[in-house]
């Protein structure tokens, strides 16, 4: 018996596609011959891990996880799922905060994790050539005898991978000085949903033609599947000093970061938390935080001993001019640790307070930072649930913390209404839905507030470009003009109805 | 006004005749022949907005890169990637869509490291935004960073949002007696070191190094990176007139030839080269075999572009693999379904 041959639909702007009635059994048994023994996962108990990343507000269940543990491997399952029309959700570390791996119910995982190689490095070229699976930190830690870091630092970095960071343009608490993923990633070797092996970047300062590099990475997996990442390594800075200021007021707060830069300084870091963020921290971390405080702020120098000394004494000046009603500066790197403690711990610290917190990731104008915060205070009563703030004050990346309890019927609605209001408020204050975390599943239908229609189908373009038939993470990063329209989330800027020609229910 | 010439270019775009996007034409001479009617972007001039304290400024294409540069100057802040203004009248829609950086481009990065956000015209005549104002921003895919270096071959930029820096507080140049062989060792080594060299350059036996930033690192670095040379003054350091092709190497009619390649690449045996970034970037004047120096560039990773001048029936840029020559023509034909926009050009 022939199998009636499918023409697959096209990935299309206006729909969704459905794969539900597309069969995998036959795949299933193609893919368990392509990849080692045991390396193809397909029981329920085994799926389990799978069922979603970081953040595991959402869960479902794939048809089944493929290992890939080689390139070929990963050609020849992407080939399969190419030839059966299923979708593929590529997965790192599964370490992802907007639910950007989370399985496709009709579809397969396809895991890099065992590709944990690095390849090369390169002291003299300052470079380092890794497979998609080794984490963020394990290259640092590989390159620290040359004297030499991988910059980017997410604060999940012990544990996500560069393949993951590549997906979503990682940041972290040091990118206003030393850039995001994008600005640290040299070449990516990619392989497209057709099995073709290509490059983008190179090891040289660029490459000819149109810069796929910059478009590829933050794609969030919809492009292609990354098996090698060459990356730019740091000569790491010979000292580093870390000022603790405090403030009575978080608008002061938000005016001193403001002046930091105005003053025409970029510090290594600055990150500010508010009393809610330091109550919660404090005793757990005993950073030594003045809990009198409305909102501290954290500005860390880096560099030469006399660049980072220069550098402090203004910083010092800058504050205390801002109305700081103190500012510490550390006195050893132990003192230095223990300033950051509390602010890495923020996360940890929210989940030790509440059963459940849902992290929001908007970027807005810093100038905004007050505005944004007394809305939240406001959104607090209006839900009746509590939010703990900590920014990446320096470049405007927030991400309050709502605290919530998922066994309480009807709670997680309330706290994503919270959270759309809070990335609602981000987009109309200039900024974005999304800074570092991605739009993944979780923040899909916020895309519909931020893009018109027409930007939308621009996006779809790109994606159609290099996955015409949309099998690579279907129903991620963008919507479709009919979600868009379904949500009844849409684009008002100055006030008109931006699908006008879409029927509406 | 600003709609009208916004409505002027859809009507150029909509009577679907190819057209030659052009600002101040101060690159016309880059990139491969240009076939269409001039599209001229000078109308649409003007700083949108600049804060200072957001480290982001916002312009029409049309706006003078020396316009912008001046704004940025008065309140201490630069494109740090420092991008060439070839002859006056450079635009900033000009500058991204070249792509180009200048010696800054060795500490600070290049320009498309610096792009914010765009507003565009599609092919249909539509505006898009993309991206927007600040730092972080990872909704939808980075389609404004994909419009640096595109000569114009995706769309008509309207608006740039560019991040900006501070200007360093403190600048020292050095010039330091040197072959091309331990020239090439030398800024290698000192760039996996924690020092503030921003700029470097190599020809006629001569390392130029430029360091920058606090006033104390600099004072700190000059010892150890000037052994053996001899301190210049901000005048007569090169990195102006390298930055606009106005340094003696660049006179003269002989082709230029641009080879992009990873530092630690070996000093080739061909003519007498200029280097800038660090290695990355070397420049080779006259006539040169194109396949012989590209499958050179090639051997060492990196790619060579016939960058001003020579025979324009040879390619200006590397050739393309086929798959990433598909993903090319498959992104021009969702921007651009009628290729209007400055064809062959890039590719």
């Amino acid at each position: 018996m022939t199998t009636p041959t499918r023409k697959p639909s096209l990935h299309s702007a206006e729909h969704d596609r459905y794969f539900s009635t597309v069969p995998v059994g036959a795949l299933l048994a193609e893919l368990a011959t392509l990849l080692p023994a045991g390396n193809l996962l397909t029981g329920k108990e085994d799926l389990k891990p799978y069922e979603c990343d970081g953040l595991s507000a959402y869960q479902r269940l794939p048809r089944a996880v493929a290992l890939a543990e080689t390139e070929a491997q990963v050609i020849a399952v992407l080939k399969a799922c190419h030839q059966a029309g299923v979708p593929v959700v590529a997965r790192g570390a599964g370490t992802g905060l907007s639910g950007g791996a989370l399985p496709h119910e009709d579809g397969i995982v396809l895991s890099l994790a065992k590709m944990k190689q690095i390849v090369r490095i390169d002291p003299l070229a300052r470079l380092a050539v890794v497979q998609p699976g080794v984490r963020n930190l394990a290259i640092s830690e590989a390159v620290a005898s040359f004297g030499l870091y991988y910059a980017p630092d997410p604060s999940s970095q012990i544990a996500c991978s560069i393949g993951g960071n590549v997906a979503e343009n990682s940041g972290g608490v040091h990118c206003l000085k030393y850039g995001l993923t994008v600005h640290n990633v040299l070449r990516v070797r990619v392989v497209l949903i057709d099995g073709e092996v290509v490059e983008f970047g190179s090891h040289a300062p660029d490459a000819p033609g149109l810069d796929l590099l910059a478009l590829f990475i933050g794609s969030e997996g919809l492009l292609g599947v990354v098996t090698e990442v060459s990356v730019k390594l740091t000569p790491k800075p010979q000292s580093a000093q870390c000022l603790l200021a405090s403030f009575d007021d978080v608008l002061k707060a938000g005016e001193a970061v403001a002046a930091v830069i105005a003053a025409g300084i970029i510090p290594a870091g600055l990150e500010m938390m508010d009393q809610a963020a330091t109550a919660a921290v404090e005793p757990f971390v005993k950073a030594g935080y003045n809990l009198d405080a409305a909102a501290i702020l954290l500005c860390e120098s880096d560099g030469t001993p006399e660049e980072v000394a220069e550098d402090v004494a203004r910083m010092q000046a800058v504050l205390a001019h801002s109305g700081a009603i103190e500012v510490r500066v550390s006195t050893s790197e132990a003192e230095r640790l223990k300033f950051w403690a509390g602010r890495k711990a923020a996360f940890p610290a929210a989940g030790r307070i509440s059963p459940d917190y849902y992290c929001m990731d908007g970027t807005i104008p810093r100038k905004a930072l007050g505005t944004m915060l007394s809305a939240i205070a406001t959104m607090e009563k209006k839900y009746g649930l509590r939010c703990i703030n900590v920014f990446h004050a320096g470049d405007g990346n927030l991400h309050p913390l709502i605290l919530y309890d998922a066994n309480i019927p009807g709670q997680l609605q309330t706290t994503e209404e919270f959270g759309a209001e809070i990335l609602r408020l981000s987009v109309q204050l200039g900024g974005t839905i999304t800074g570092e975390h991605g739009v993944g599943f979780e923040k899909i239908n916020s895309m519909c507030e931020q893009f018109a229609s027409d930007e939308l189908r621009a996006f779809h373009g790109v994606k159609s470009a290099f996955d015409p038939h949309g099998l690579l993470n279907p129903g991620k990063a963008v919507p479709t003009l009919h979600r868009c329209a379904e949500m009844g989330r849409m684009h008002v800027h100055a006030g008109q109805l931006r699908f006008p020609e879409l029927e509406r229910l | 006004m600003s709609e009208a010439t916004i409505q002027g270019f859809r009507e150029r775009i909509l009577a679907r005749q190819p057209l030659r996007i052009r600002g101040g034409g101060s690159k016309d001479f880059y990139g491969n022949t240009m076939s269409g009617d001039v599209l001229d972007t000078r109308a649409h001039t003007g700083i949108v907005n600049y804060e200072p304290s957001e480290l982001v400024i916002t312009a029409k294409a049309g706006t003078l890169l020396l316009d912008l540069k001046s704004a940025l100057a008065e309140r201490r802040q630069w494109l740090p990637f420092e991008p060439p203004e070839f002859a006056a009248g450079s635009t900033v829609g000009g500058m991204v869509a070249a792509g180009l950086s200048g010696p800054g481009r060795l500490a600070h990065g290049a320009l498309r490291d610096y792009i914010l956000g765009v507003t565009l015209m599609d092919g249909e005549g539509r505006v898009l935004k993309f991206g927007g104002e600040v730092m972080k921003n990872v909704a939808g895919f980075d389609v404004s960073r994909l419009m640096a270096g595109s000569l114009g071959s995706l769309g008509l930029l309207l608006e740039v949002s560019i991040k900006v820096l501070p200007v360093p507080v403190a600048e020292a140049t050095v010039r330091i007696p040197m072959n091309e062989r331990d020239a090439l060792t030398a800024i290698n080594r000192w760039a996996g070191q924690p020092l503030p060299i921003t700029a470097t350059a190599w020809l006629s036996d001569t390392l130029f190094v430029r360091l920058a930033g606090a006033d104390a690192a600099v004072k700190a670095a000059l010892p150890q990176v000037g052994a053996g040379g001899t301190a210049i003054s901000a005048e007569n350091a090169p990195w102006i007139a390298l930055r606009d092709h106005a340094h003696a190497f660049f006179k003269g009619d002989a082709p230029l030839w641009r080879l992009a390649l990873p530092t630690t690449s070996p000093a080739l045996t061909l003519g007498t080269p200029l280097i800038e970034w660090g290695g990355g970037q070397r420049w080779l004047r006259g006539e040169h075999d194109a396949n012989h120096l590209r499958a050179l560039a090639r051997s060492h990773g990196g790619h060579a572009t016939r960058f001003r001048g020579g025979d324009p029936a040879i390619a200006a840029f590397a050739p393309l693999d086929p798959v990433t020559l598909r993903l090319h023509q498959e992104l021009k034909r969702r921007f651009d379904p009628q290729g209007l926009f400055n064809p062959g050009r890039l590719f």
